[in-house]
């Protein structure tokens, strides 16, 4: 048991001392989780909103194929991922495998379903009334849709921990995609397998105190917007 | 109320910013070579000891990304890596020899090594390779294979074959962990078992259990158990992103004199992970 306490007081000095390497990881995880965010954000909370708001042909298939994929596994992902971005495959010219870039392809993908699922569904759960009030008080097209977005913004920050809590824990497309190299794509997660495979427990233990830190703050940032709704 | 939680928001957002500049961009160098290597040159350190030097000589950073030497073939045949560092030689030459590969060089050697408990448990201390490993089998003690077809991988069932047995697959005492060398150490220490690594990767996994390791070499010596590393670049005619000048740049300068001799002075414990050997 002693390996354990040992492992916690060693990771306490590396984050204490700026350990180059526990940096280096942590700072690939911040850089790969903000681009695949933005990008899953750009792209999820207008397509949410279309699939909630909108009445389309083919809309209840669509949910389907969303709903399906909230539950695509990672390492499913990083296979679908690897198979386009490896030099033979049709991307293979980006030159994305072992980037930070192509892991953020592959972590936009798993994100997406999240925020699109969650956005739809609170933008469908809205106050029907909603919409015949806005248009009775002489609104147009724009400033309905505007108004259901911001009445939606609560949901779809909820949405956005939740996508953000699977991106910055996955580890089957970091390790695929990103090869785990060192200074470059070694992430938390993946670092933290690789020590702990190599038995080397304080720098996975520190590590892990880090993505459980990150955790606490994002949820720290969403319960203070929260708040600010509610009053 | 209001005020407290958007503060709260407000510096817990502030934290998250200031951790993501505290740790600034990453860092990119204009030249990087992408080697696919093999987990024994990675698990000893022997390539974080190196690519600093190889940098400082040539200005060239060295990436690399380590699996098993059957992946990092396969790697280098879909264009992936420019430069492979492997040690597994009958597969490497079917390689070159299918055109994949080209300038194919010896680097340096070690040796394999079968550790176990100190207890024991089949009584084959002493024994050669052949005998150790049928004795093992007859008695169904345990034993942990990489089973990634990593070159120690090929090596330990070309061992099999060598001993006259079937290659063990599904019997109950052998058991297959898929990962790499450190891990399945690991695992062979917890059930107690055999396996069979580099002793590169044996001596890292001695000093990271402070000169008392938990299993310990059972046999070694043998002829049969040399453990040759090489490089081959990845054929450019074949994969046209490949940065053949780079490659070869790293394929010269450490099968140089001077880097040979910065092989042979990586110890750990006082002792030579890897004795070099280019000609």
């Amino acid at each position: 048991m002693s390996f354990i306490l040992d492992g916690f007081t060693q990771a306490l000095h590396l984050l204490a001392t700026g350990d180059p390497e526990t940096y280096s990881a942590i700072r690939a995880t911040l850089t790969v989780s903000s681009m695949s965010m933005t990008g899953t954000l750009v792209l999820g909370i207008p397509l949410g909103f279309l699939l909630g708001y909108a009445r389309f042909p083919g809309r209840r298939a669509a949910k389907t194929a969303v709903d399906t994929m909230l539950s695509l596994p990672t390492v499913v992902i990083g296979l679908l991922v690897y198979a386009m971005v490896t030099r033979k495959g049709p991307l293979g010219d980006l030159e994305l495998l072992f980037t930070l870039p192509g892991v953020a392809l592959g972590q936009v993908i798993l994100g997406l379903p999240i925020v699109i699922a969650f956005t739809a569904t609170a933008v469908e759960s809205m106050d029907p009334r909603l919409r015949p009030t806005l248009l009775t008080l002489g609104a147009n097209p724009r400033q309905v849709l505007m108004a259901t977005l911001w009445e939606a913004r609560y949901s779809c920050l909820v949405a956005a921990v939740t996508a953000y809590g699977r991106i910055v824990s996955e580890i089957g497309i970091s390790m695929m995609i990103g090869g785990n190299i060192k200074w470059h794509t070694r992430t938390i997660t993946t670092a933290i397998a690789l020590e702990t495979g190599k038995g080397r427990f304080a720098m996975a233990i520190a590590l892990g105190l880090v993505l459980m830190a990150i955790a606490l703050l994002v949820n720290l940032a969403v319960v203070g917007l929260r708040r600010k709704a509610v009053h | 109320m209001r005020k407290h939680g958007i503060r709260l928001g407000a510096a817990a957002l502030g934290l998250v910013l200031a951790l993501i500049l505290a740790v600034g961009p990453a860092q990119a160098a204009d030249k990087t070579l992408m080697m696919a290597t093999t987990t024994s040159t990675d698990n000893t350190g022997l390539l974080d000891y190196l690519a600093p030097k190889f940098q400082e000589d040539t200005g060239i950073e060295l990436k690399w990304s380590s699996m098993g030497t059957g992946k990092a073939l396969q790697f280098g045949r879909d264009c992936n890596a420019d430069i492979l560092l492997v040690h597994a030689p009958e597969a490497e030459k079917e390689y070159v020899e299918e055109g994949s590969g080209v300038d194919r060089r010896e680097v340096m050697y070690n040796d394999f090594v079968i550790i176990g408990p100190p207890s024991d448990p089949a009584g084959v201390k002493g024994m050669d390779v052949k005998e150790a490993l049928s004795t093992i089998a007859e008695k169904s003690v345990v034993f942990v294979s990489r089973g990634d077809e990593s070159g120690t991988n090929k090596k330990e069932q070309s061992l099999w074959t060598a001993a006259g047995m079937e290659l063990p697959d599904k019997q109950d005492w052998y058991v297959q962990t898929g990962q790499g060398m450190l891990k399945t150490i690991l695992v062979a220490s917890d059930r107690d078992g055999y396996t069979m690594t580099d002793r590169g990767t044996f001596i890292k996994y001695e000093a990271e259990n402070n000169g008392e390791p938990p299993l310990v070499i059972i046999v070694e010596g043998d002829e049969t158990l040399f453990n040759q590393y090489s490089v081959i670049t990845v054929n450019p005619e074949k994969c046209p992103s490949v940065k053949t000048d780079l490659a070869r740049t790293f394929s010269d300068w450490i099968t140089s004199e001077k880097t040979q001799k910065v092989i042979a002075e990586f110890l750990l414990l006082d002792k030579q992970l890897f004795t070099p050997n280019a000609k």
